[in-house]
């Protein structure tokens, strides 16, 4: 598999990356139906829970999202859109499963969500569904500068026993067919989604994992700050792109 | 999460062919596949999805590991009268669930 | 609830390392040939008025969306009663049965099922008047199912 892999980009010519397209645009007509259609995608599972969730009081501040939010297709509509985001409080650059989290714990006074737990899977879809259509556009401002080139850094660097980048598939060959299935250029406008291969819906955190595993490389922990340098790189690499979450993946 | 997904039209004309559409969020885990020690993952699947109408029967589903994680099943049923979809479903441990959905018929 | 839990479980086991599949057992054309004739009885096929609406290709086989469409009335008098799917490489051949009648209005039903290879799929429709009628299709399937997570 691996000698596949590095034998099938050698025989690549290197494509210039002149168009931005989703992931959407490398899935099948049948995924796309799938992700297309409110009824049979599966991740309006999560969104549904999401929306139950953010109107359930819950913390010892016996406050809902909704109490502080009101109707999240006003108050958190276009989040999903700008994160990850530098917040003064956190004196960090956070994702929105960070920015849920510091709300519950900060003002809902309750227990922080475990990463791909179904809660926090669900949450963060409802949010991010507030924004579905709406283009990306991140701020790179000065205090968000240092993580953007962390994230930079880790897309463009060789890594893992394959000694590959994320950049040379994803900027030099996408499109080109490896094991079967296209390379897409990596902008990640539909996450939480939901992946055919781990039928379920997973965030974003893990599909940079999966990456970093196929690539034979050390994933680090969930909670690792490098996972949000990378979906700040990425996010604002993919300026202009709609938001789609959630989406179906293969 | 516990409620199913559930696509019935609020409104239909008496006669017509309207469209259904149910999603259960479920792993129906095959009882082919194995864990990382080696153990066989025992089967746990929804075999049973049953729709009735005001009561009357309108479709079965008997559901086999072969479906996908998450089912999504969709089929057609004609708007009679105003009233109840109900949706019940079985899972291998023998646990019923059951959910509805209202229709109007004009 | 429990089922909540369960999920997790395994999903947990999902992160900790990779879901070894067990050996892709198959169903022998023999097996196929008897959860068929647990259906039809003596009843002969025919082929006709069945539609199986498969992809060529599932990029993964997981969740290929399949759809079942007869082209037949839906009255007390003549009416498809039920319909059936088959996987024939698949590690049990049936995938699902689908009772009906007339209150469908519409001979038509819709799911999503796991492939575990390429291989041809069979949708049997069985008529009130006792008839059994038959499609197939082969699908190429890029990604079977029950690869985990790496
Ligand atoms: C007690 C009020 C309160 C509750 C309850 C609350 N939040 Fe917040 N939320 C805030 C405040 C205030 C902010 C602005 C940032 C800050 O000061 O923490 C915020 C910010 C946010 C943002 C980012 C908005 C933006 O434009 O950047 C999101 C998303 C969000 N909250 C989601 C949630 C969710 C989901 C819940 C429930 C799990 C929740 N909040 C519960 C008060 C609350």
């Amino acid at each position: 598999m691996i000698r596949f892999f590095v034998v099938a980009l050698l025989a690549f010519a290197a494509v210039a990356t002149a168009q931005k397209k989703s992931g959407y645009e490398f899935s099948s007509r049948e995924t796309q139906a799938m992700q297309d259609d409110d009824a049979a995608n599966p991740g309006f599972l999560w969104v549904q829970q999401g929306e139950t969730l953010w109107n359930r009081r819950d913390g010892a501040a016996g406050k809902s999202c909704a109490d502080c939010h009101g109707e999240a297709n006003n108050s958190v509509r276009g989040v999903a859109a700008r994160y990850p985001v530098f917040a003064p409080e956190a004196g960090a650059v956070i994702d929105i499963e960070q920015r849920i989290n510091r709300c519950r714990t900060e003002h809902q006074q309750a227990k922080p969500l475990a990463y791909e737990s179904d809660d926090l899977l669900a949450l963060t879809s409802f949010v991010g569904k507030q924004s579905r259509a709406m283009s990306i556009d991140v701020a790179i401002d000065a205090r968000a500068r240092s993580t953007f080139e962390r994230g930079k850094t880790l897309f463009e660097q060789r890594q893992g026993q394959i000694n590959l980048s994320c950049s040379q598939c994803h900027d030099d060959n996408w499109g080109k067919q490896l094991a079967g299935s296209p390379i897409p250029q990596a902008h990640p406008t539909g996450y939480p989604a939901y992946r055919l291969e781990w039928q379920t819906l997973g965030s974003l955190r893990r599909r940079l994992r999966n990456c970093l595993i196929g690539m034979r490389a050390e994933a680090p922990p969930y909670e690792s700050a490098d996972y949000v340098a990378l979906e700040l790189f990425l996010m604002a690499r993919a300026k202009g792109l709609a938001i789609d979450t959630p989406s179906v993946r293969r | 999460m516990a409620r199913p997904l559930i696509n019935v039209p609020a409104k239909a004309k008496k006669g017509e062919v309207v469209d259904i559409k149910i999603l259960i969020s479920h792993p129906m885990e095959s009882g082919q596949r194995r864990d990382n020690s080696g153990q066989p993952i025992a089967r746990d699947i929804i075999n049973l999805l049953v729709c009735t109408y005001n009561d009357t029967e309108v479709f079965r589903a008997e559901l086999f590991p072969a479906i996908a994680a998450n089912p999504f099943l969709s089929f057609c049923t004609v708007a009679t009268e105003t009233g109840t979809l109900k949706f019940t479903w079985t899972d291998d441990h023998g646990t019923v669930d059951t959910a509805t959905a209202p229709i109007e018929v004009t | 609830m429990t089922r909540l839990y369960r999920r997790r479980d395994v999903l947990a086991t999902a992160a900790g390392g990779a879901l070894l599949p067990l050996v892709p057992a198959q169903a022998t054309p023999d097996t196929m040939a008897a959860a068929i004739k647990e259906v039809v009885g003596t009843a002969p096929l025919k082929p006709g008025k069945v539609k199986l609406d498969l992809p060529p290709l599932a990029e993964n086989g997981n969740a290929v969306s399949v759809s079942v469409t007869v082209d037949n009335p839906m009255t007390e008098a003549n009416h498809v009663r039920s319909i059936h799917l088959f996987a024939e490489s698949n590690p049990l051949p049936n995938v699902v049965h689908v009772t009906l009648g007339p209150r469908a209005g519409r001979a038509f039903f819709a799911t999503r099922m796991r492939l575990s290879t390429s291989q041809k799929v069979i949708a049997i429709a069985k008529l009130s008047d006792g008839t059994c009628w038959t499609d197939s299709a082969q699908i190429v399937v890029t990604l079977a199912a029950c690869i985990e997570d790496l």
